[in-house]
């Protein structure tokens, strides 16, 4: 049961809700840092791994603290919180023992607290397994961790192929009033519309 | 930089949506219409302007090093504040928004302008700034979302999201206009349904930055051939110059 839960939990939040394309969160990094694919997988990277982390965090803090001692309503303030230092423990954790990571890594790594793909899982995280998973402290976690990863590949998977058409299109002959922004916001609704084709996979 | 100057910035000189691409996440995810858009647009209004208040009061006391996290703080407060009361007022608005409700918190506007102004000004003028740039905001939005909901259903609801009234009246509608003309035909089905889901967002905003960079290049062009044609004038009374103080010259030469 808890394989095909995770399974379908991954797929969902991958490709039939992805985090850019369906529900809007991290447009910013997606509009930003998607010029180059190498820059794309770094950023990637760094939002994969942060998420992972700070949802588990977050939904221990909700379910363990938060929930417990009855003041669900501070949510918002304290996973901020928690996004923001994690970030910086994040950082300095990855610069003292990695430095091939670091390089790599490193300087995506500030733009992640402000990146609203983050908290909105954590945010989304608490509503689902509110609905679903009340009082079930393992199910919950599962649940919250595979959305983690979903929407992480989801985001590294879009950011990558967009950055790649991004590539084409800075080579191309494109009209003045189009150039930039415009095109790139068209060719990701097209890409949207390509993925408003996977809804019923599930 | 006056009073009147700072207030009325945000609204077309440095709209956060059009110019800065700030806040693109709930640019594009709440302005499937009208109602959606103006409900987040106001809830932006006071949290920028409250959280630029209380910035602009606190400035004194926070350290350098730590402002951001402070800042954070601040706004979280009041987005708290208002998720509370969007759900005791305006339930319909508050499931409408959904996760983007607590998600002001991340929007950069509302940070940006916390450290790029309040941080630096008095409270006056930060509250007018959070006010103008706010009701930016709110315009860059509601474009959005008039043009969508327009493109999707044909027509503008009002009342719906929003507790004001009982019944949601239109505010517009292409029935309205076609009635004009002929009182019988009634065309059903004239919404591009694909503006109100999430590819056409993407294309609408698209297409109203289109907009706005076009004419941004036509000013450009204009600006730039009057910069030639001036240098070319210069170059010509130049020129003209030389050949007078040339023939002038001659003339001296042949005396």
């Amino acid at each position: 049961m808890s394989f095909t839960l995770f399974a379908t939990a991954i797929i969902s939040a991958m490709l039939i809700n992805n985090v850019i394309l369906m529900q809007f969160l991290g447009i910013c990094p997606f509009l930003g840092v998607s010029k180059k694919s190498s820059a794309a997988i770094g950023m990637s990277a760094a939002v994969l791994f942060v998420m992972i982390i700070s949802s588990a965090i977050t939904y221990t803090l909700y379910d363990l603290v938060l929930y417990k001692y009855g003041i669900p309503y501070i949510s918002t303030i304290a996973f901020i919180l928690v996004i923001a230092s994690l970030v910086q423990f994040v950082e300095m954790f990855i610069k003292k023992t990695s430095k091939s990571l670091y390089k790599s890594l490193g300087i995506y790594l500030p733009l992640i607290t402000t990146n609203c793909a983050i908290l909105g899982v954590s945010e989304g995280n608490i509503t689902n397994i509110w609905v679903n998973h009340i009082g079930d402290y393992w199910g919950g976690l599962l649940i919250a961790l595979s959305t983690a990863v979903g929407t992480g590949l989801g985001f590294g998977l879009i950011i990558f192929a967009f950055s790649s058409i991004r590539e084409k299109l800075e080579a191309s002959d494109v009209p003045a009033a189009w150039k930039g922004v415009p095109i790139s916001l068209v060719v990701a609704g097209i890409m949207s519309l390509a993925f408003l084709g996977l809804a019923g996979i599930i | 930089m006056t009073k009147k100057d700072n207030f009325l910035k945000g609204f077309f000189k440095e709209n956060p949506i059009f110019f800065y691409l700030l806040g693109m996440c709930p640019a594009l995810a709440v302005t499937a219409t009208f109602e959606t858009s103006l409900g987040m647009g106001l809830l932006v209004v006071f949290v920028l302007t409250s959280s630029n208040i209380v910035v602009s009061l606190v400035k004194k006391w926070i350290p350098h090093d730590v402002r951001t996290p402070a800042y954070i703080v601040i706004i979280a407060t009041f987005v708290t504040v208002v998720k509370m009361l969007t759900e005791a007022y305006a339930i319909n608005l508050f499931d409408a928004l959904g996760v983007f409700l607590p998600l002001i918190v991340v929007n950069c506007l509302i940070l940006g302008r916390a450290e790029a102004f309040a941080s630096k000004n008095t409270v006056i003028d930060s509250a007018i700034d959070g006010v103008g740039m706010g009701l930016g905001f709110t315009l860059g939005l509601v474009v959005i979302g008039i043009l969508r909901e327009l493109l999707s259903t044909g027509g503008i609801m009002f009342g719906v999201y929003l507790p004001i009234g009982d019944a949601p009246i239109t505010l517009f509608s292409l029935d309205m206009i076609i009635n004009l003309f002929a009182a019988d035909f009634h065309i059903t089905d004239y919404g591009l349904k694909v503006f109100g889901l999430a590819p056409g967002a993407f294309i609408a905003l698209g297409i109203i930055l289109a907009v706005f960079q076009f004419r941004k290049s036509r000013k450009d062009r204009k600006i730039a051939i009057a910069k030639m044609e001036f240098i070319a004038e210069k170059k010509r009374i130049a020129a003209e110059k030389k050949k007078l103080a040339a023939q002038k010259l001659a003339k001296a030469g042949g005396k």
